[in-house]
């Protein structure tokens, strides 16, 4: 066996893979969050498509969001995977009580916060990125290209004035809210990157993160629901 | 005082369940496990199987009384080990659960005692170093610097009894492992075989169907010698960076 898959296979290295694949989407959270603030441009969705247009058709970025879709895969697949382990570990012989801290909540739940965001994800992407890919959405012109561009704020616009939709989206934020809570430390942790001097920094950068960006996606769709 | 015991029974006429005890008289100056002496003593008397149980020192530096007291390992207090849990902590007429360590790699013995040989296992597989043989090194010959050395000496503090496992919800022994490879990683005597003996032990480790570790903290919080979680991340850097850096291809 050769010293790579020995390690990808070891309790650490299958670790490492959460930690690694987390840390990235992490990062496209960030990035998408900002695309999507143009949302709140009252422009008729002007922004929004010029920067959909963009996103799905510059050759790097479309390079970065198949390995998105990779790694989110990866994720998923290695979470249920250590989540199967991790039960068999324990065995089937529960303890008759359970001190559990609240501390440890969002910790103890990973997997079944895991197991709703995919399923937030998939209708997700079969709501906005399918249809952007099939080109059934109407084409839209807009500032700064000599074409139409497809129209993806009409789909957004109609999904979030559905209260059902817009409760789901921020009942899937608060549960994003709770995986990052845990995650964004958890990642860190898992790489060693763990030193008093830096320790505090790290915890509340992670809080804020783990509240901040669930938030900041959130106030889209009730901002869209009560304004437009 | 008077207590209601709730035992896990295993072994013998018992299949595995819990079956209550009273006792009618407990002096709030016994130690647990002296209480659960008193309870086997009235079960022998009448002439019933008594409670299997793992206690040595009594002193809460050896490790062996491994029991789930209410749910955690070694009791409600922290930083103790069951053997320094005293009754005068309970309430006269409490219900007490006591349960043997949970885990696929701890499997029970009987009632209350459970196999950590897993532990030796991994022990075996790399946490020691090699030193010569011949007169006593002189103390002062190889210098430590001071952090380093309590660092070192707080991970040394772990007494393999298995608390962390039994408390972590994946049953990972992470803290363990962690706090062996970091004792011997940061001491310039464990230099030698430092990336053999990550390498080593972590595979042993995953052979004996411990859980992996998620980052609970659960471990740390239950740990009778306090173990920190720190030493979960040092074990992770050791890993990594021995995997990368190997001598061997």
């Amino acid at each position: 066996m050769s010293w790579v898959s020995k390690f990808l296979g070891s309790s650490i290295g299958q670790k490492v893979i959460m930690s690694l694949t987390g840390l990235f989407l992490m990062l496209f959270l960030v990035v998408h969050l900002l695309g999507n603030l143009q949302l709140l441009k009252d422009d008729n969705g002007e922004a929004f498509n010029a920067y959909a247009f963009l996103m799905t058709h510059n050759p790097l970025i479309k390079t970065v969001s198949y390995s998105l879709y990779a790694f989110i895969l990866w994720h998923a697949f290695q979470g249920l995977r250590l989540w199967r382990n991790n039960k068999a570990a324990r065995g089937s012989n529960r303890y008759g009580v359970q001190h559990t801290r609240s501390t440890e909540t969002a910790a103890r739940n990973m997997a079944w916060f895991g197991i709703v965001i995919l399923v937030f994800i998939i209708l997700h992407m079969y709501q906005f990125w399918w249809k952007m890919k099939m080109g059934v959405l109407p084409p839209v012109e807009v500032a700064g290209y000599d074409h139409p561009v497809q129209n993806l704020y009409l789909p957004v616009k109609e999904a979030f004035s559905n209260l059902l939709y817009v409760l789901f989206y921020v009942i899937s934020m608060v549960v994003i809210g709770f995986h990052l809570w845990h995650g964004f430390w958890s990642s860190l942790q898992t790489l060693g990157a763990n030193h008093p001097r830096y320790n505090g920094l790290l915890k509340t950068v992670g809080y804020l993160y783990a509240v901040g960006i669930p938030a900041g996606f959130a106030i889209i769709p009730l901002w869209m629901f009560f304004t437009k | 005082m008077k207590l209601t015991l709730k035992i896990w029974r295993q072994g013998g006429k018992y299949k595995g369940e819990f079956v209550n005890y009273e006792l009618p008289d407990v002096n709030p100056d016994m130690s647990f496990l002296e209480m659960l002496d008193v309870l086997n003593e009235q079960l022998i008397s009448r002439r019933e199987d008594p409670v299997s149980f793992e206690h040595d020192c009594r002193e809460g530096i050896c490790g062996t009384c491994s029991m789930v007291i209410d749910g955690r390992p070694h009791g409600p207090m922290k930083g103790t080990t069951t053997c320094q849990v005293h009754m005068r902590h309970y309430n006269d007429g409490e219900t007490i659960v006591i349960e043997p360590f949970r885990a696929m790699a701890f499997p029970v013995v009987k009632d209350l005692v459970v196999d950590r040989s897993a532990f030796d296992r991994i022990i075996q597989s790399g946490g020691y170093v090699s030193v010569n043989t011949g007169q006593a090194q002189d103390a002062n010959a190889i210098p430590i610097e001071k952090t380093i050395a309590s660092e070192a000496f707080d991970a040394a503090t772990c007494i393999g009894c298995g608390a962390c496992v039994a408390a972590c919800p994946n049953a990972s022994a992470m803290l363990f492992t962690s706090a062996k490879v970091s004792h011997l990683a940061l001491l310039p005597q464990g230099q030698v075989e430092r990336k053999r003996r990550v390498l080593n032990m972590i595979a042993q480790m995953d052979k004996e169907g411990f859980g992996q570790c998620s980052n609970v903290k659960a471990c740390e919080a239950e740990c009778p010698k306090e173990i920190s979680v720190s030493n979960i991340a040092r074990l992770n850097r050791e890993y990594i960076s021995a995997s990368l850096t190997a001598d061997v291809k």
